[in-house]
C-alpha cells in the first residue's frame, strides 16, 4: 500500500478563474487538470514530453502537462483547450483548422490549438518555416502536417 | 425532372466533428467516467518466450482496494481464445508467453496507484525458453516453435508457364528487399471500459470494428449479440492498431471478476507490445524481353506475425496478391508466407502488406529499368496493366486509366524536365517513382438507417468507427443529397451497436463505398416515401414531383416533407425510416466481384542525399488519390497526405528494434515518428476524379494509396542521386552512409 503522502496546496488561475487543490508532490499537472477539474481536453500519450497532445499554456507558454508537476503552476495562470476555445479571440485560429482540414481524429489538435496560439502571440506573422520549427514539438498522426502549417498560416496576419 | 447538380457531395463542408474536435469537448475513450468504475494494470511478461511455471496474486489481492486479480486461472466458463482468423490469442497467458510484454496478470482496484503497487506483488516464475528471433529464426525452426510450429499461413498462386516464360526470356533479375517492423503510434493508445453484468456486457472501448468485437465478446462469454453493447466514441486515430479484438476480451473477463466495471488505458510502451506492422521479406524474380517487355514475375515472401497471427493470415495473402505489381503479367507465381517470432503480434496497419509489396515491386523494378537502359517511368508505362484487364486472374478487372494517372502525376511533379540543379559539394539530387494497385474494400457488407424527424430534420445511424477519417461528415452529406434536404440538418449517431444497424468493419479504405453506400440507399428510400406522400398530396405522380431543400413542388405549389410526414400521422409527430442494406448482391451489380476496388497508389519523390553523412532529405513528394468521386475533397486530401507522412516515417526512419527478444525502443523518444519539420517542401496530392468505382456517385475508398509508394519512390531516387541501390528499409544516415561507403560513393 502507497503510504499517505504529503499534499501541496496549490492556488492558480485556470482558463481565468482563481483556483485552488491539493496535489501531491509527484502529480502531473494533466492529472490535476483532467482528474481533479474534469478538463480532459488535455490528452495523454506519449508521457514523455515528445508528442505535444498534453500542451497547456503556462503564463502563455506552452509547456507538457504531463511532466510539469502540478505544484509548478502555483501563482500562475494555467489556459487549456477548454479556456481557449471558449475565449471570443479563438476563432480565427478555430475556423482556420476548420477550413483547411487540419484535424482529423482530433486527439492532437487541443494541444495544436494552444501551440500555434502561443506561436502567433509571439509572432504574428511566421513564415512557412518559423511555423513548422515552432510547432515541432507536437505530433500529429493523421493530417500529415501540410494542413495544420496552412492553418497556421491562414490564421495569421500574413494569411489575412 | 431536369438534371439536378450536387448540393453538398462534392464540397468542403464543415466536419460534424468540428465543433467537439477544436473545442476540448470531443469524448475519447479515456476521456469517459463509467459509475464504480476500476483501474486497471497489467503484469507482463519480461521474457519474449517462457514456460510459466507459477504465478501467485495472493499477496495482490491481499492489498487494501484490490478488487480482482486475472490470471489463467479465472478463465472458466469461458471460451479462453480469440482472434480473427485462428482463434490462437489467449485473453491473457496461458502456461507459456510468446512474446516481451504479453500481459499475465491483470490488476483491478481503486484507482491506479494501487493498482500499480499491486502489480509488483504478482509472483510469476518463468522457465525460459530459446527465443524466435526475426524471419531467418523462424524459418530455421530450431529451439522450440513458437506455437506448434512458426508457421502462421502460406499462400500462393499462380498463372501462365512461369518456367517456361524463363527458359525463353532474354534477361532474368532475382532481387530480394526487407521491410522493417513498425508501429501505428495511434496518438490516444488502446484504452477499453467494460462492465460484465448480469444480463449483459457494455463496452466502450477505442475499436475500429465495433461489431467484430461484440461477436467476438459474445462468443467468448456464452453470450446473445443483443446482450453485448459496444460502444466507440471518437477513436484517436486507428491506421489499424485498432482493428479486430484487442484488450476487450482482458478487460472484460477482469470485470467479471472484480465485478464491477473496469478500465485499461495502454500506455505507448504497451501499445507497442499489443500490434504492429509486419516486418516483410521479398524475393522477386523478373523474365524480361531486351525490349523491355515483363514476361514472368516470380514472388517469394514472408511476413513476420509476432506471437500469435492477429491479422497474420490476411496480411500474408494481401502481401502476395500486391507483390506482383500493377502490371500486365502472363505468367506469374507467387508463394507468401507468415511467420511466428517472440515478438509483439503483427496486425492490421494501413493498406496490410501494402507497403511492404510494393517496396519490394518497385524497387526491382528500377533495378531492371537501369540495367536495360530505359527510363524507369517509361518502363513501367511500357508494362502497365491496361483498363478493363484482370490485374490477377479471376478478379475484378482494372477500372482506370492507370498509364493517364501515371502521366498526370510525372506531369505535375516535371518528371521529363527535371534536373538536380547546383548542389553543395557532397550533396546529390535525384528523383524516383513507383506505382502500385491494392486490392480494397474488405467484405462488401454494411446496413444503415435513416430516421426523418417531423421537423424535416434526419438522424443517420452508421456502424463506422470516427477515427479521423471523416466519416461521419462524408455519410451526412450523402444522406443530405440524397434526401434532399440541407446538410445542416443531418445529425450522424455512429459506432453504438445497440442503437446502430450492423456494419463489417472500418477499414481497408472502405466505408465511403459501403457505408457510403447503405446510407445512400436509406435516403433514397426515405426520399421515396417522402414523393409518395407528395403525389398523394398533389393527386400527382411522384415521378412529377420536384424535391429540394426539404420541399416538395408540383405546378407551382409547395410542401415542406416536414408537414408531409406530420400530414401521414395525422398530427405534430411521427418520422419516417429508410434503409440500406449493402451485400455482394446489391442491385447496382457493382459488389459481386472480389476486391471490391482496387485503390491505385502512385509516387514522385526528389531526394537531396548528403553523401558525408548519409542522410536523406525528402524535398518534394507527389501522390496521387482517384477517389473515383471526391465527396468531401479537403477530406481526400488530407487521407492521402496523412497516409505518405506516415509513409516517410517507415522510409526514412521508423523501426522497430528487437535484440533477442526484447524490444530496445518502446517510447517516442527512441522510436521517433514524423514532425513538422519533416514535411517536405513540395507535398503534393494530384486528385483525379475517375467515377468509376463501386460507392455512390462512382466513389471509392482513399484511405491507403498514399502510404504504399513513398519508400520505393525515395529509394529509387536514393539511386538516381547516387547510383547506390539500398535494400533495407529504413533509409537511415547509417545504413545509407555504410551503402555509399562500400560503393566508394562516400
Amino acid at each position: 500500500m502507497a503510504e499517505a503522502q504529503d499534499t501541496l496546496a496549490v492556488a492558480f488561475e485556470l482558463n481565468g478563474v482563481p483556483v485552488e487543490a491539493s496535489v501531491e508532490p509527484q502529480t502531473p499537472l494533466i492529472d490535476l487538470l483532467r482528474e481533479r477539474f474534469g478538463l480532459t481536453g488535455t490528452k495523454r500519450s506519449c508521457d514523455v514530453q515528445v508528442c505535444g497532445a498534453c500542451t497547456v499554456l503556462l503564463d502563455g507558454a506552452p509547456v507538457s502537462s504531463c511532466t510539469v508537476p502540478a505544484f509548478e503552476v502555483r501563482g500562475r495562470a494555467v489556459l487549456t483547450v477548454e479556456g481557449f476555445a471558449a475565449d471570443e479571440s479563438a476563432s480565427p485560429l478555430i475556423e482556420a483548422f476548420v477550413n483547411n482540414a487540419a484535424f482529423q481524429c482530433g486527439f492532437c489538435t487541443p494541444g495544436m490549438l494552444l501551440a500555434a496560439k502561443s506561436l502567433l502571440d509571439a509572432d504574428p506573422a511566421p513564415s512557412e518555416d518559423v511555423i513548422k520549427d515552432y510547432m515541432r514539438g507536437n505530433v500529429c498522426r493523421c493530417t500529415g502536417y501540410k494542413k495544420i502549417v496552412e492553418a497556421v498560416h491562414e490564421a495569421s496576419e500574413a494569411g489575412r | 425532372m431536369t438534371t439536378r447538380g450536387f448540393k453538398t457531395v462534392g464540397t468542403a463542408v464543415r466536419r460534424v466533428d468540428a465543433d467537439d474536435k477544436l473545442s476540448g469537448r470531443a469524448q475519447f475513450t479515456g476521456d469517459l467516467e463509467v459509475a464504480g468504475m476500476a483501474f486497471c494494470k497489467l503484469v507482463t511478461s519480461p521474457l519474449p518466450h517462457a514456460r510459466i511455471t507459477r504465478v501467485d496474486a495472493s499477496r495482490a489481492r491481499a492489498l487494501p482496494g484490490v478488487y480482482a486479480v486475472l490470471t489463467a486461472a479465472e478463465l472458466v466458463n469461458m471460451e479462453t481464445h480469440y482472434g480473427s482468423d485462428k482463434k490462437d490469442r489467449p485473453v491473457i497467458a496461458i502456461d507459456k508467453v510468446r512474446f516481451q510484454g504479453e500481459p499475465v496478470a491483470a490488476v483491478a482496484a481503486v484507482d491506479l496507484a494501487i493498482a500499480e503497487a499491486a502489480v509488483e506483488l504478482v509472483d510469476v516464475e518463468y522457465e525460459e525458453l530459446p527465443t524466435v528471433t526475426g524471419i531467418d529464426e523462424a524459418l530455421d525452426g530450431a529451439g522450440e516453435p513458437v506455437h506448434d510450429s512458426n508457421f502462421c499461413h502460406e499462400y500462393g498462386y499462380e498463372w501462365g508457364d512461369v518456367d517456361a516464360a524463363f527458359r525463353e526470356c532474354d534477361r532474368v533479375f532475382e532481387d530480394t528487399f526487407e521491410f522493417p517492423m513498425v508501429y501505428h503510434y495511434a496518438m490516444e493508445p488502446h484504452t477499453c471500459i467494460a462492465s460484465y453484468e448480469p444480463d449483459r456486457i457494455r463496452l466502450w472501448t477505442s475499436a475500429q470494428h465495433p461489431f467484430l468485437v461484440q461477436a467476438e465478446i459474445a462468443r467468448l462469454f456464452g453470450r446473445q449479440l443483443d446482450q453485448v453493447q459496444v460502444v466507440v466514441p471518437y477513436v484517436g486515430g486507428g491506421y489499424g492498431s485498432k482493428s479486430y479484438t484487442k484488450i476487450e476480451p482482458l478487460v472484460t473477463a477482469l470485470s467479471r471478476e472484480a465485478g464491477r466495471p473496469v478500465r485499461l488505458a495502454l500506455s505507448v510502451d504497451e501499445a507497442m507490445r499489443t500490434v504492429r506492422r509486419h516486418a516483410a521479406r521479398g524475393t522477386i524474380r523478373t523474365g524480361v524481353m531486351n525490349d523491355g517487355t515483363i514476361v514472368a514475375r516470380e514472388c517469394t515472401g514472408y511476413v513476420d506475425t509476432g506471437g500469435y497471427t492477429d491479422n497474420g493470415v490476411r496480411v500474408t495473402e494481401r502481401f502476395g496478391d500486391r507483390m506482383p505489381g500493377p502490371y500486365s503479367l502472363a505468367n506469374v507465381r507467387v508463394k507468401t508466407y507468415g511467420l511466428f517470432t517472440n515478438s509483439t503480434p503483427a496486425g492490421s496497419y494501413r493498406s496490410i502488406g501494402g507497403p511492404q509489396a510494393i517496396w519490394v515491386c518497385e524497387s526491382q523494378i528500377d533495378v531492371i529499368a537501369h540495367a536495360l537502359g530505359m527510363d524507369p517511368f517509361e518502363f513501367r508505362v511500357k508494362n502497365l496493366v491496361r483498363e478493363g484487364e484482370e490485374v490477377r486472374r479471376g478478379r475484378r478487372p482494372i477500372e482506370g486509366d492507370l498509364e493517364y494517372a501515371l502521366r498526370r502525376v510525372a506531369d505535375e511533379f516535371g518528371w521529363d524536365s527535371w534536373t538536380p540543379g547546383p548542389t553543395p559539394p557532397g550533396v546529390k539530387r535525384g528523383i524516383g517513382f513507383a506505382c502500385g494497385v491494392t486490392n480494397s474494400g474488405a467484405s462488401p457488407t454494411s446496413t444503415s438507417l435513416v430516421r426523418f424527424h417531423a421537423d424535416g430534420s434526419a438522424t443517420v445511424y452508421i456502424g463506422s468507427a470516427e477515427m479521423g477519417q471523416g466519416s461521419r461528415s462524408v455519410m451526412a452529406q450523402i444522406a443530405a443529397e440524397e434526401m434532399r434536404i440541407p446538410y445542416e440538418k443531418v445529425r450522424v449517431v455512429a459506432s453504438d451497436t445497440t442503437a446502430v444497424p450492423w456494419d463489417r468493419s472500418t477499414g481497408s479504405s472502405r466505408s465511403t463505398t459501403l457505408m457510403g453506400l447503405a446510407v445512400h440507399d436509406a435516403a433514397v428510400d426515405i426520399r421515396t416515401q417522402v414523393l409518395d406522400l407528395a403525389a398523394e398530396h398533389f393527386e400527382a405522380f411522384p415521378e412529377e414531383i420536384e424535391a429540394e431543400d426539404g420541399r416538395a413542388s408540383f405546378k407551382g405549389e409547395t410542401v415542406a416533407f416536414a408537414a408531409l410526414v406530420r400530414n401521414m400521422f395525422g398530427g405534430s409527430g411521427g418520422e419516417l425510416m429508410g434503409r440500406g442494406y449493402v451485400t455482394p448482391k446489391h442491385p447496382s451489380g457493382k459488389l459481386r466481384q472480389d476486391p471490391v476496388f482496387w485503390e491505385v497508389s502512385i509516387g514522385a519523390a526528389e531526394v537531396e542525399v548528403d553523401t558525408a553523412t548519409g542522410e536523406v532529405r525528402l524535398l518534394r513528394y507527389y501522390s496521387i488519390s482517384d477517389p473515383g468521386k471526391a465527396i468531401n475533397p479537403k477530406q481526400v486530401e488530407g487521407q492521402d497526405e496523412g497516409a505518405a507522412m506516415q509513409a516517410i516515417g517507415h522510409t526514412l526512419f521508423e523501426e522497430m528494434l528487437y535484440e533477442d527478444g526484447q524490444l530496445l525502443n518502446p517510447n517516442l523518444v527512441d522510436y521517433r515518428v514524423p514532425v513538422f519539420t519533416d514535411l517536405p517542401h513540395e507535398f503534393e496530392t494530384v486528385l483525379i476524379e475517375s467515377g468509376n468505382g463501386p460507392g455512390p456517385y462512382g466513389a471509392k475508398g482513399v484511405g491507403e494509396g498514399g502510404i504504399v509508394c513513398v519508400a520505393p519512390a525515395t529509394a529509387n531516387a536514393v539511386f538516381n542521386a547516387t547510383g547506390v541501390r539500398i535494400s533495407t528499409l529504413p533509409l537511415t544516415p547509417e545504413r545509407v552512409w555504410r551503402a555509399l561507403h562500400e560503393a566508394g560513393q562516400a
